[in-house]
């Protein structure tokens, strides 16, 4: 095991009702790097957040993932959450009657027993709230509803992000966090992403777009087509894909999975 | 997906039922079964004098006349009224005067259940009168509330000491005749509460009645009478538990408040008698009637419920509100898990000028469990100015569970303001997973979600036990999502 690699995710598969989705994906994170993960519509973006996070919609089916060297397909969806990974929702659940105080306080000390520390006290637990979120630019009676009820499609994400700087992830994922964005919202998540991200946090960003790698800028690009990684640069590709589309990818791609096709038979 | 979440309600739903114990004491029972000799027979234990066992003896013959009621939205099978005990009581040497008389058993039963009846021991502010199958163990703080003025003791003892105030009272607002349980309850109630706060006394502890059934196919009966006379004030909270039995119990009680002109009566419950098991096998059948009188002009009677318990809840408490400026409340959760069934909701019954209501019902589903809410607003033809808020939440975990909810408004003045307002919810596999992800578990979860749901009314408890309450709403829902 490669312990010089936050994540590695080695040849997986995972379907959804007997469909395969991702079809043999590969992807290595090393501790600080970004990673965008770009894609059509269908190419299996959510089902890695998905499957990533342990919720059981997909089910992997074949192949590997460890997390700082530990087998991540054994842990549970809140042991994941505990052990640093954090989604930044493609679409934030809203909870009625639950105060955001209330829930973040029962999250960054659920993660703090599993790290074998005291709960936060209060006083710090709301010093660390007001601080962050003068950092997300959240409006502060935001956190004093609950949570994400009758927030607008921006304060979710917003919400989101202010979460992201409460639990300090090492790994985040952020789930086409640009869609439904004005441009100044887009603006204050991505620069918010870029404020609380420490050197060694590593960020996974899944999007359709190329505007939210002008502010949020990727180590590496990768093209998710047809369940897997089929193309891996820099961050100039999502400027070439902004430009040409995802017709060219689609085409060499088909090329590539045809002859795989014939190989296995 | 589905399967999935089916899964994690399973689990959330399956909590054990941590008060099933049974107390192995000595116990005085007669036979089964109801006659005119059995309502002579319990007078003759009690000692009662003899208008009281007229009063029993009136509403029995009633009684043979009626018909259990079938218009709530319950199954109930066939309860056989001769085939249940009505009369069971620990057998003690005298009554207890005082704690060293208690037989050790019967404290070590309520030490157990969090209720010590040592008076040192105890929770500060709160007299407690606990009862034990057809009797009253023991009642604390009774010195100190007498210095006051404030009677609070057991019914029986208040029948020989109070025969006035009793007289005056019993009956006045639920009478003999109101309805089959009510009925039943009046031939053959066993014991229960008495409390009186003088006039312009505020009652300076929470007083509690704590009932607990013990023996095996005994029914309770239980009958408070609780009188506030002019501007006075007393919070009272009620507490229930019963062992784990796979026979159904029949609970049949009633309670009766009366306030008096400017005074003002906060009644809490929370009802934890055994549900019965995960198959519903078991559990108690609760049918009780609960119906306070506003009887001067500006008082108030404010009921705070919370219902987790029983396999059948049959429960309306209710406001008469006959003074002018009068003010009714009533705040309910309901927990229904498994096979428990709930019918429970309120009247309110505007009477005199600018009299105001307020309704807030959560009903919370789970399992196969079947909730339905049902209340009444009736404002009558004098009643100008009156107003009723009601809210009717409905929550469900899971996709065999029903909610149900059974509204009635009878307005008869034009000037009155009635307004209703309904929702209904579910705790979402997606709600849970977002939890899950922030790291919090799937039954924390829940108890965050079922909390906050309930939080409004919980808030309405007194402090000590909204604290229990939320708990118990995370105990009885534990391992129904996992």
């Amino acid at each position: 095991m490669n312990t010089e690699f936050l994540l590695q995710i080695n040849q997986l598969r995972a379907a959804i009702d007997d469909k395969e989705i991702l079809k043999g994906l590969n992807l290595e994170v090393r501790p600080g790097e970004i990673h965008a993960i770009m894609g059509p519509n269908g190419s299996g973006k959510s089902t890695l957040a998905n499957v990533l996070t342990g919720r059981d919609i997909a089910t992997v089916t074949h192949g590997s993932i460890s997390f700082e060297g530990r087998n991540l397909l054994d842990m549970s969806p809140e042991e994941r959450a505990r052990e640093g990974i954090f989604l930044s929702f493609q679409y934030p659940i809203e909870i009625p009657g639950v105060s955001m105080v209330n829930f973040m306080k029962t999250a960054i000390n659920e993660q703090r027993k599993h790290r074998g520390l005291e709960p936060l006290s209060a006083s710090e637990f709301l010093r660390q709230m007001r601080e962050k979120k003068e950092l997300v630019e959240i409006d502060s009676a935001l956190t004093n509803r609950s949570v994400n009820e009758g927030f607008s499609g921006g304060e979710k994400k917003k919400n989101e992000i202010f979460q992201m700087a409460m639990l300090e992830p090492r790994l985040a994922v952020l789930d086409e966090t640009d869609s439904g964005l004005d441009i100044d919202a887009l603006r204050i998540v991505a620069n918010g992403v870029n404020k609380i991200r420490r050197p060694d946090t590593s960020v996974i960003v899944i999007t359709h777009y190329q505007r939210l790698l002008e502010y949020i800028i990727p180590d590496y690009v990768h093209v998710l087509y047809d369940g897997r990684i089929v193309r891996s640069a820099g961050p100039e590709l999502a400027l070439e894909l902004e430009e040409r589309g995802y017709d060219w990818i689609r085409k060499e791609a088909d090329i590539t999975a045809e002859s795989w096709t014939t190989d296995r038979k | 997906m589905e399967k999935d979440q089916d899964k994690v309600l399973n689990e959330v739903t399956s909590g054990e039922y941590k008060y099933g114990f049974v107390t192995d004491i000595e116990t005085e029972v007669i036979p089964k079964g109801l006659t005119e000799d059995v309502v002579r027979l319990i007078s003759a234990k009690k000692e009662e004098p003899e208008w009281m066992l007229e009063f029993r003896l009136k509403a029995f013959r009633h009684w043979l006349t009626m018909k259990m009621p079938s218009w709530a939205h319950l199954k109930i099978p066939v309860i056989d009224f001769q085939d249940i005990i009505y009369y069971a009581a620990p057998v003690q040497k005298k009554g207890p005067d005082s704690l060293s008389d208690v037989d050790p058993e019967l404290l070590k039963t309520f030490d157990k259940l969090g209720i010590p009846l040592e008076e040192q021991k105890h929770l500060t502010g709160v007299a407690v009168d606990a009862v034990m199958d057809s009797i009253s163990v023991k009642t604390t703080f009774r010195e100190t509330l007498a210095e006051m003025g404030i009677i609070f003791c057991s019914f029986s003892e208040a029948v020989r000491e109070h025969p006035t105030l009793v007289q005056k009272y019993l009956a006045s607002v639920v009478p003999y005749t109101d309805n089959f349980f009510a009925t039943l309850n009046s031939a053959v109630f066993s014991d229960g509460s008495f409390c009186y706060i003088p006039k312009g006394v505020r009652c300076p502890m929470e007083l509690s009645t704590y009932f607990r059934i013990n023996t095996l196919n005994t029914g309770q009966f239980e009958r408070t009478l609780l009188i506030a006379d002019e501007e006075s004030y007393v919070s009272y909270l009620e507490g229930c538990t019963a062992p784990m039995r796979d026979e159904n119990q029949l609970h049949a009680a009633v309670v009766e408040i009366v306030a008096e002109r400017g005074a003002e009566v906060k009644y809490s419950t929370v009802q934890n008698w055994y549900p019965g098991d995960k198959e519903g096998k078991g559990g108690i059948f609760n049918f009780v009637t609960k119906r306070g009188i506003c009887k001067g002009d500006d008082s108030k009677i404010s009921w705070t419920q919370v219902e987790t318990g029983s396999a059948v809840t049959w429960k309306y408490p209710s406001c008469i509100l006959r003074g002018n400026n009068s003010t009714g409340e009533f705040y309910s959760v309901a927990v229904t898990n498994n096979y428990q069934q709930a019918d429970t909701g309120t009247k309110m019954i505007h009477i005199g000028r600018n009299t105001k209501s307020t309704i807030v019902s959560k009903g919370i589903s789970a399992g196969f469990g079947q909730n339905s809410y049902r209340g009444l607003v009736k404002v009558l033809g004098k009643a100008a100015g009156a107003r009723n808020f009601s809210q009717c939440d409905s929550l469900l975990l899971g996709d065999k569970c029903g909610a149900h909810t059974f509204p009635y408004i009878e307005v008869d003045n034009p000037t009155a303001i009635v307004e209703h307002e309904a929702t209904t919810s579910r705790i979402g596999e997606d709600q849970i997973f977002y939890c899950n992800q922030r790291g919090i578990s799937t039954e924390d979860a829940i108890g965050l979600i079922v909390n906050g749901y309930a939080r409004e009314v919980i808030n309405k408890l007194p402090m000590e036990f909204a604290v229990e309450a939320q708990k118990l709403l995370q105990i009885s829902l534990e391992g129904s999502v996992g």
